[in-house]
C-alpha cells in the first residue's frame, strides 16, 4: 500500500499551517508527558496534609490540593486519563459506527433504513445521560467511562461514513469494480472506504476533544472514573469548593483542559478547510474555477 | 464601408496566480467583430478561449492580472470603474452562457429573470417588464410566451431555457453577443433548433457576436469569421470559407483532418500527437511545435513564438512555415480493415431488452408508474463488429449499456452471450460472465480510483479474479500499457497526474486486462478535446483489429459514430426506431427521426448548407410517452395512424435497414446523401 505516502503529504500541508502545528506541538508535548510521567520524579498519590492547599513554592510548582498532593503532578497524570479515554472511546465510535455508514450507504435500502433508525435512536438519547444511565449499570471504572463515552460517538462516524459513501457509491471508478466482477465486500473495503477516510479522520479529532469533555463531565459530575486516579474533571469538581480558599487549584486543570480541547478544535478545522480546497480543486490551477 | 468595429481587442494578456509564479492564459490576443458579424473562436481546452470571452465582458475574477486594451462600443473595459462595467454589460453586451440549467435563478419566474437586469439598470420600468419579457420571449419562438414568462425555470425545457437565456442576453438591444460555448450542453437536434434561433436574431438586430465553441461543424454553420486559438493565442483568424478551404497554420489544418466527418466515410483519422498545452507549462517558442508535423525539431519553431502575420488578403496565420501549411499534413493512413464475416454467429445477443425505474410518490414512497427507460431492445452483435447505439439524451441508450453489463436490472427480456442466457445467473455466474465483456465509461475523470497507482488500477480485475500471477504478473500489467501507447514507467502514478486521453487510455487498458471479447464502450471520447479524440478512436479500431474485439458503442456524436461503426442502431424512447448497415443508415435513412437527427448535425464545410429538418418540440417525458408511435407529435410525416397504433419494428421492403415506422421510406426532394442549398440564405 502506498497510502502512507499521501498522508504524509497531507500532514505536510497541514503543519505548514501556524495554527495547526501549535495544536499538534501541544499535543504531542502533553502525550509525551502523559506517557512518560513515572518517570518524571513526581507522584499524584503522594499525600502532605500538613502542606495542604498551599499556593505555587518551589516544591510543588502549581500548588497542592485538600490533601497536600501536587496538583502539577496530578494535572499530568490527568492527562493519561483524559487521552486513554479519549482514543479507547474514538476507537470503540469509529469500529462500530464506520461499518454501520459503510453498510447503510454502499447497500442502501432496507438495510439502510434499519441501521440509520437505530443510529438516530442512539443519537436522540442526551450523550451524558447515556452515559451516566451505563455507569450506572456496570459500576465506575475507567473502562466504564471509555465505554460509554465510545458509544455516545457512534453516530456521527456513521452519519458522515454514510455520507461519504452515498457520493462515492454513484462514482464511476466503484461503478467500474463492479463491472469487472469485483465483490461487494470487496468494493466497499477496497475501493469506497480508502477514497472515504478524509472525513473520517476530521470525525476523529473532532471526537477525541467531545470525548475529553464528556470524560472530564462525568467525573466532575462524580460519576467518572473513581479516586483516587487523577482526572481533569474531578479535580474542577473538588477544586469549586475551594475556590474561595485555594483559588490556585482550578487554575491549572482548567487551563489544560480548554487548551486541549482547543488544539483538537484548531486541528479539525485546519484539516476541514484543507480537504475543502482539496475537493474545490483550489489547490491545482483551474483556470475556469479561478476565473468564474 | 468604414465602419467601426464593435469590439476591438489589442494585445490581451491575462495570467493568473499560480502557486509558481504568475500562469499565462491568455498571450496577446487581437480581434475585431464589426456590426452584424458572427466571430467563432475555436479551441481546445486551455487556448484560453473562454478566459479572453471574460476579459471582453469585465467578467474575471479579482486574481485575474489583465493587460491590453478591450474597447466595446469606443469604452474601455480594462481600465473601466466598476460602475462603468456595470453599465456597459447592461447596454451593450448579451452573455451567453453554456449550461443554461445553472444560468438561471431557479426561484424566480423566468419572466422577471429575462428583464431583470434591464430593471435593475434603470433602463426599463418594472410596470413595463412583463409586456417586454413576453415580447422578447416571443422572439425567440417560445410558445404561448405570456403565460410562460410566469413560470419557473424548471417548468422549462433544456432547449427553451437556452432560447430563455438568448432572450435574456438579447433584453438590453446588445450591440454585442458572447455566446460561450451555447449548444454544447444540448441534444444535437435541439442544437439546431438553438443555432437557427441565435442566428435569427443575430440578422434581425445586426449585432456583433462572439460565438465560442469547440465543434468546427457549429463554426462552419454559424459564423463569418474565425479565430483559431492554441496555447493563449489567436494562431489563425480569417474568413470561415478560407480556414476551412485553405487553413494556412498546421493546426487548423491538421484540427481539421483529425476529426470524423459525417460526409465522409474514411478508415483512418489522422489524430495529432501529444496533447494540448497546460497553460502553466507551455513550451518555449512556438506552443504547437511539439505536437507539429511541420515544425517539431525545427530551430526557429522552437527559439521564437512567431508573430500573426497576414497570408493572402484577409487571412492572418501565426506560423514560420505558413506558406507551407496549405497543403494538408496527411499522415499514412491505414488500410481499411477487413471487415467480420457476416455468417459468424452473434456474440451478443439481446432480445425484447426492457428496463423499467420505478416512480415513487407520497409519504408510504408507492410506486405510482414506471419509467420506461429500455422497452423492447434487440439487437445481436458479431465477434469483431461494431454495433453502435446512438440517440439523443434520455433515449435509453446507456441503460442498454448498462442492462447487458448486468449492472441494472431488467425487468424482461432476454441477454444471450456466447450462446449462455445471463437473466438466469447469480453472483458468481455473473463474475465468470464479466471476464469476456468490459465497460468503459464516458468520464475518465471519474472511472479511475483515485487513491491508487494506474498500475494497480490496471492490475486490479486481476487480482479479483485471482489471475494476476497466472497471466504474467507486473510484466503483463505494463504489456497493457504499451499496448494502450503508454510508457509501463508511469504505471507507479496516481490517476490525477494524467490528462483526460491519457486517462481514458488507461480505462482501455483496464477493460483489457482480462482479454475480454467484447468491450461496452459508453461515449469513450465525448468528455476528450476534438485532438484527442482521434487517438482514441484509432486506438480502439487498431485494438478491434489486433485482437478481434467486438465492440457495443454508446454515442451521441454521429460523426464519430459513422466513422467507427459496421452496422448502427438509432434509439429513440426506449426503443430502436431503425438500424441496418452503417452505410445504408447514413446514405439512405428510411425513418423520419433518422432522417432529422442526421440534417441536424453540423458540418465542419461552410459550403455545404444542407436542408435541414428543425424538429418540433423536444424528447417527451419517458415517464408518459406519447400513444401509438412515440415520436409523432414531432414527426413531419405522421397522421391519425401514427397517434393511434405503435408500429412494428420490420424490415422495410427492398431496404437493408429495419425500421419502426408506417411510413417508411427515402426523404421526398433531397437525393440521399447529397447537400443541397436551400438554406443557402442564412
Amino acid at each position: 500500500m502506498r497510502l502512507p505516502r499521501r498522508i504524509l503529504a497531507f500532514a505536510g500541508r497541514l503543519l505548514s499551517q501556524p495554527g495547526p502545528l501549535a495544536s499538534v506541538l501541544f499535543l504531542v508535548g502533553l502525550a509525551l508527558l502523559a506517557a512518560f510521567a513515572d518517570r518524571l520524579g513526581i507522584d499524584p498519590l503522594a499525600q502532605d496534609i500538613a502542606a495542604s492547599l498551599e499556593g505555587p513554592s518551589a516544591a510543588h510548582w502549581f500548588g497542592t490540593d485538600e490533601l497536600g498532593r501536587d496538583i502539577g503532578a496530578r494535572v499530568i497524570h490527568g492527562a493519561r486519563t483524559s487521552l486513554i479515554t479519549a482514543a479507547g472511546a474514538v476507537l470503540i465510535a469509529g469500529a462500530v459506527g464506520v461499518p454501520i455508514g459503510l453498510v447503510a450507504g454502499f447497500f442502501g435500502g432496507w438495510r439502510d433504513a434499519a441501521l440509520m433508525r437505530a443510529v438516530d435512536v442512539l443519537m436522540a438519547l442526551p450523550g451524558i445521560l447515556l452515559a451516566m444511565a451505563l455507569i450506572a449499570v456496570i459500576g465506575r471504572s475507567q473502562s466504564a467511562a471509555l465505554v460509554a463515552v465510545g458509544i455516545t460517538g457512534i453516530p456521527s462516524f456513521a452519519r458522515v461514513t454514510r455520507a461519504q459513501v452515498l457520493s462515492l457509491r454513484k462514482r464511476d471508478f466503484v461503478t467500474a469494480v463492479e463491472a469487472f466482477g469485483g465483490t461487494p465486500g470487496y468494493n466497499m473495503f477496497r475501493t469506497v472506504l480508502p477514497n472515504a477516510w478524509s472525513p473520517i479522520l476530521v470525525q476523529v479529532v473532532v471526537l477525541s476533544s467531545v470525548a475529553i469533555l464528556l470524560e472530564a463531565a462525568l467525573a466532575f459530575l462524580g460519576v467518572g472514573i473513581p479516586p483516587p486516579t487523577p482526572s481533569w474533571g474531578e479535580m474542577l469538581r473538588t477544586g469549586k469548593s475551594y475556590l474561595h480558599d485555594a483559588p490556585h487549584y482550578a487554575v491549572l486543570p482548567g487551563l489544560v483542559l480548554t487548551v486541549t480541547i482547543l488544539a483538537f478544535d484548531t486541528l479539525g478545522r485546519g484539516m476541514t478547510r484543507l480537504l475543502e480546497d482539496r475537493d474545490s480543486g483550489a489547490s491545482g490551477l483551474k483556470l475556469e474555477q479561478a476565473s468564474r | 464601408m468604414k465602419v467601426d468595429p464593435v469590439l476591438s481587442v489589442r494585445g490581451l494578456q491575462v495570467s493568473f496566480a499560480g502557486a509558481e509564479g504568475p500562469v499565462p492564459a491568455v498571450r496577446g490576443v487581437d480581434l475585431d467583430v464589426w456590426p452584424d458579424e458572427v466571430l467563432g473562436i475555436v479551441g481546445e481546452s486551455g487556448s484560453g478561449k473562454s478566459v479572453t470571452a471574460l476579459a471582453i465582458a469585465g467578467l474575471l475574477a479579482g486574481n485575474a492580472q489583465v493587460r491590453g486594451s478591450v474597447f466595446v462600443d469606443g469604452q474601455d473595459v480594462v481600465r473601466a470603474s466598476p460602475d462603468e462595467l456595470r453599465r456597459l454589460r447592461a447596454e451593450r453586451i448579451g452573455f451567453i452562457f453554456q449550461d443554461p440549467t445553472t444560468t438561471l435563478n431557479p426561484l424566480m419566474t423566468v419572466g422577471r429573470q429575462v428583464t431583470e437586469g434591464q430593471v435593475a439598470a434603470g433602463r426599463l420600468a418594472r410596470g413595463e417588464a412583463g409586456a417586454r419579457a413576453a415580447a422578447l420571449l416571443r422572439e425567440v419562438d417560445i410558445a404561448d410566451p405570456v403565460g410562460r414568462a410566469g413560470q419557473y425555470p424548471h417548468q422549462f425545457s433544456g432547449g427553451m431555457r437556452q432560447r430563455a437565456v438568448i432572450a435574456m442576453a438579447m433584453a438590453g438591444r446588445p450591440r454585442l453577443i458572447i455566446a460561450d460555448e451555447p449548444t454544447t450542453a444540448l441534444d444535437v437536434t435541439v442544437q439546431a433548433q438553438i443555432l437557427s434561433v441565435l442566428a435569427r436574431r443575430q440578422a434581425e438586430t445586426g449585432a456583433a457576436v462572439i460565438l465560442i465553441t469547440h465543434d468546427l461543424g457549429v463554426v462552419a454553420e454559424v459564423a463569418h469569421r474565425v479565430a483559431v486559438m492554441y496555447g493563449g493565442r489567436v494562431v489563425e483568424t480569417g474568413p470561415v470559407r478560407d480556414i476551412f478551404r485553405n487553413p494556412r497554420h498546421p493546426y487548423t489544418a491538421a484540427l481539421l483532418n483529425s476529426i470524423p466527418r459525417l460526409d465522409r466515410a474514411d478508415s483512418r483519422l489522422d489524430p495529432i500527437p501529444g496533447q494540448p498545452p497546460m497553460p502553466a507549462e507551455l513550451p518555449s517558442g512556438c506552443a504547437f511545435e511539439p505536437r507539429c508535423a511541420l515544425g517539431r525539431g525545427q530551430l526557429v519553431c522552437r527559439a521564437s513564438d512567431p508573430p500573426l502575420e497576414p497570408q493572402g488578403p484577409a487571412q492572418r496565420a501565426a506560423c514560420h512555415f505558413a506558406g507551407e501549411a496549405a497543403a494538408p499534413v496527411r499522415a499514412a493512413a491505414r488500410a481499411a480493415e477487413p471487415r467480420p464475416e457476416p455468417t459468424a454467429e452473434p456474440l451478443l445477443i439481446v432480445d425484447d431488452l426492457r428496463v423499467h425505474y420505478p416512480i415513487r410518490a407520497g409519504v408510504l414512497r408507492r410506486t405510482v408508474g414506471h419509467v420506461r427507460a429500455v422497452d423492447g431492445v434487440s439487437l445481436s452483435v458479431r465477434p469483431g463488429e461494431t454495433v453502435s447505439l446512438v440517440g439523443e439524451s434520455g433515449c435509453g441508450k446507456t441503460t442498454t449499456g448498462r442492462a447487458v453489463m448486468g449492472l441494472v436490472k431488467t425487468a424482461g427480456g432476454r441477454i444471450l452471450f456466447d450462446g449462455q442466457a445471463l437473466g438466469g445467473l447469480g453472483p458468481a455466474g455473473w463474475r465468470k460472465a464479466r471476464r469476456h465483456m468490459q465497460y468503459i465509461f464516458q468520464d475518465p475523470y471519474s472511472s479511475l480510483n483515485p487513491v491508487k497507482p494506474v498500475g494497480e488500477v490496471v492490475a486490479e480485475p486481476l487480482r479479483i479474479h485471482g489471475v494476476y500471477e497466472a497471466l504474467g504478473g507486473a510484466r503483463y500489467v505494463a504489456g497493457l500499457f504499451e499496448r494502450v501507447g503508454l510508457s509501463p514507467r508511469v504505471m507507479e502514478r496516481y490517476p490525477r497526474e494524467f490528462s483526460g486521453g491519457q486517462k481514458q487510455r488507461i480505462g482501455i487498458a483496464r477493460a483489457l486486462a482480462l482479454q475480454p471479447r467484447l468491450l461496452i464502450l459508453d461515449e469513450p471520447v465525448a468528455a476528450l478535446d476534438v485532438s484527442i479524440q482521434a487517438q482514441i478512436v484509432n486506438l480502439l479500431q487498431d485494438l478491434q483489429q489486433d485482437l478481434g474485439l467486438a465492440y457495443l458503442f454508446i454515442a451521441h456524436d454521429l460523426s464519430v459514430v459513422r466513422h467507427i461503426s459496421d452496422r448502427v442502431a438509432v434509439m429513440y424512447l426506449g426503443r430502436i426506431v431503425e438500424e441496418g448497415p452503417k452505410d445504408a443508415i447514413y446514405e439512405r435513412p428510411m425513418h423520419p427521426y433518422t432522417q432529422s437527427l442526421l440534417s441536424a448535425v453540423p458540418t465542419p464545410d461552410p459550403d455545404a448548407r444542407r436542408h435541414r429538418i428543425v424538429l418540433e418540440g423536444e424528447i417527451p417525458n419517458p415517464a408518459s410517452p406519447p400513444t401509438g408511435c412515440t415520436f409523432h407529435p414531432r414527426c413531419f410525416r405522421a397522421d391519425e395512424r401514427c397517434a393511434r397504433e405503435a408500429p412494428a419494428f420490420v424490415p422495410v421492403p427492398g431496404e437493408a435497414t429495419r425500421a419502426a415506422c408506417h411510413y417508411p421510406g427515402p426523404l421526398a426532394g433531397a437525393p440521399a446523401g447529397e447537400a443541397t442549398s436551400l438554406e443557402a440564405a442564412s
